[in-house]
């Protein structure tokens, strides 16, 4: 069997930087859909930051919305097309910083879309600034001495906020530093549009990605970050599965 | 059949008439009624309604929904409407149909709950960044209300454009009576742009981002071009007493109709005064207010708000100094006599 690609991805070639992780969370979701959704309604609703174009590089309907309001336009999305799979992509300033209302209370209205939130702990978009998930010491361009808690506060964990919440059907913190990761990473949306099409209430995967541009490494190195620095502060695992007692 | 209605409901009323399906809101005062109303009617008839988190999550999902193809109403009153503005932005540069209800309040800041106009500037230059329109229509009874909240919804359907009814805490907050068309049917429009998630046809994307400077100022052109027509097809404006007047009166809303009073009241005193008041404050009639002053029998004008002076910019716009215009206004949810507008008047003449 070759390598092929996914029917639901376009020709179109991306704009991500090289070693980017955003290829390779595009690809999982587009074969999840090649495997599990050929037939049905989708919509993605796109953010603002990196994966802006995120509606180029897909053959099927998106709604591209302001920043951090990717989960009140998703609300709205499948409000309206209830039959459809729905899904969010946003990075962590998107979600995170300025969406951050939006997120909690899509999440505790038990909105039954799934949020797709890519961490990679930098506003990469315009440069590399420190993000709400930029980990204590992290140098980033507007924490140029190291994220000071003292000064600058404490890297925000999402994932953990949204558990408590009854209209939260299923939380998953993944990454894909590694195959292994990568694999796990495309289980655990696999599992959340599962819940979706369950109707069981929100879903969020928050994966731990890497931006070998902003941090200054090289693909590998990135990779090697996550495992060796990101992971002493995210830990990854199903949170929550309602629908299987977790 | 004749009802006895709030304003605020009547416009939730006719708005369900109009086909909304969706709604989203969050409660703020004088505006709230209008939320309550469409909570108790579409949480039972199966549409969509949602007390949003914010103004600014309302505004986002009613872009989700429209970008869906639904009929969609939110509303909101000045701080709140500052809230969305962002939304706004993003719905006419998505060119997506919504209808926005701000029903005013007393500004700036937290200000006040009572009945001001203190909004047609925000409403009528755009509010948002960027370079766009929105369709604002402006009220003067409830009956009206209802009639113009029904054509909001074609217009923001025909247009592709969010509407805005621009009413005023009085509005909202009294009641009249009015009178709803029976046989009356939403129109039923094709939206060949609708996100449905279908699959079996080319994908269909809404948004706003033109990355390339030559593409974002052809579909800038393109909206020019939309507001244009906009301009020569839809302005609408009551004349009253105006064919023989001297001075002519200009307000709108609430405002305009305390000073019809005062007008029949001057006109009883043989004074040979009229009123211009804009149902449509965007597009403004300009050309109508342009043709009284290239009047000769024409003296002056006389703009009337309940706030500093926001509308006489579109007023002095229009006359091209070709007359003065005075300015008579009450702000701060204090709202003008009849009596204040008839001395005013005289003080001019003196």
């Amino acid at each position: 069997m070759g390598f092929k690609r996914p029917e639901c991805l376009t020709k179109e070639s991306m704009h991500y930087c090289p070693g980017c992780g955003h290829g390779i969370i595009h690809r999982l979701i587009a074969e999840i859909i090649d495997e599990d959704y050929k037939e049905s309604k989708i919509i993605g609703v796109a953010p603002v930051g990196c994966a802006v174009f995120i509606y180029d590089y897909f053959n099927f309907d998106f709604v591209a919305a302001a920043h951090g309001r990717a989960t009140a336009a998703a609300t709205g999305v499948k409000r309206s097309i209830p039959d459809a799979l729905v899904f969010s992509y946003q990075g962590d300033g998107d979600i995170a910083a300025i969406g951050t209302s939006e997120v909690i209370h899509a999440a505790t209205r038990g909105e039954n879309f799934t949020a797709i939130f890519v961490n990679n702990g930098v506003y990469a978009m315009t440069g590399g600034q420190m993000a709400p998930t930029t980990i204590p010491g992290q140098v980033t361009v507007s924490s140029p001495y190291g994220r000071d808690p003292k000064k600058q506060g404490y890297h925000i964990k999402l994932c953990e906020m949204l558990v408590p919440l009854d209209g939260v059907a299923f939380v998953a913190r993944t990454s894909i530093h590694n195959l292994k990761n990568i694999e796990f990473t495309k289980k655990a949306i696999k599992r959340a549009f599962e819940v979706q099409m369950n109707n069981e209430g929100f879903s969020i995967i928050e994966v731990l990605s890497n931006c070998p541009t902003n941090w200054g490494l090289s693909p590998c190195e990135s990779m090697k970050r996550i495992e060796n620095e990101v992971l002493k502060y995210y830990s990854l695992g199903i949170f929550k599965d309602k629908g299987r007692g977790i | 059949m004749k009802l006895l209605m709030k304003g605020n409901e009547a416009i939730a009323e006719a708005a369900l008439r109009a086909g909304c399906e969706c709604f989203f809101g969050y409660p703020i005062t004088p505006q709230t009624e209008l939320l309550q109303y469409m909570a108790k009617k579409l949480l039972k008839s199966g549409g969509v309604f949602i007390q949003a988190e914010s103004e600014v999550g309302a505004i986002n999902m009613a872009y989700g929904a429209s970008s869906c193809g639904k009929r969609v109403m939110t509303s909101s009153s000045g701080p709140g409407i500052s809230l969305k503005q962002e939304g706004i932005s993003y719905l006419a540069g998505a060119q997506l149909p919504c209808v926005i209800v701000n029903i005013m309040r007393g500004g700036p800041g937290l200000g006040n709950i009572n009945a001001a106009q203190s909004d047609y500037l925000q409403a009528t230059k755009g509010g948002g960044h960027g370079d766009y329109k929105v369709i604002v229509l402006a009220p003067s009874s409830v009956q009206e209300a209802v009639e113009l909240t029904i054509k909001a919804f074609d217009l923001a359907d025909k247009y592709r454009n969010p509407v805005m009814i621009l009413g005023d805490g009085m509005l909202g907050q009294m009641m009249e009576v009015v009178e709803f068309d029976e046989n009356y049917q939403p129109q039923k429009v094709e939206k060949p742009w609708a996100v449905t998630g279908e699959r079996n046809r080319e994908k269909r994307v809404t948004n706003s981002l033109y990355i390339v400077p030559e593409e974002l100022e052809k579909h800038n052109f393109k909206l020019k071009e939309k507001y244009e027509k906009i301009k020569e097809s839809e302005v609408m404006v009551e004349e009253y007493l105006t064919d023989d007047a001297k001075a002519i009166f200009v307000s709108f809303g609430m405002c305009a109709r305390i000073v019809k009073s005062a007008v029949n009241k001057l006109r009883q005193a043989g004074e040979k005064v009229g009123l211009v008041r804009p149902i449509t404050l965007w597009p403004f009639p300009e050309n109508e207010l342009k043709s009284y002053a290239s009047k000769n029998e024409v003296e002056f004008f006389v703009d009337v708000e309940m706030n500093l002076g926001q509308m006489i910019e579109d007023v002095k716009l229009s006359v091209e100094g070709k007359k003065t215009v005075h300015f008579y206004g009450r702000t701060g949810g204090m709202v003008p006599t009849i009596q204040e507008i008839m001395d005013f008047y005289y003080s001019l003449k003196e």
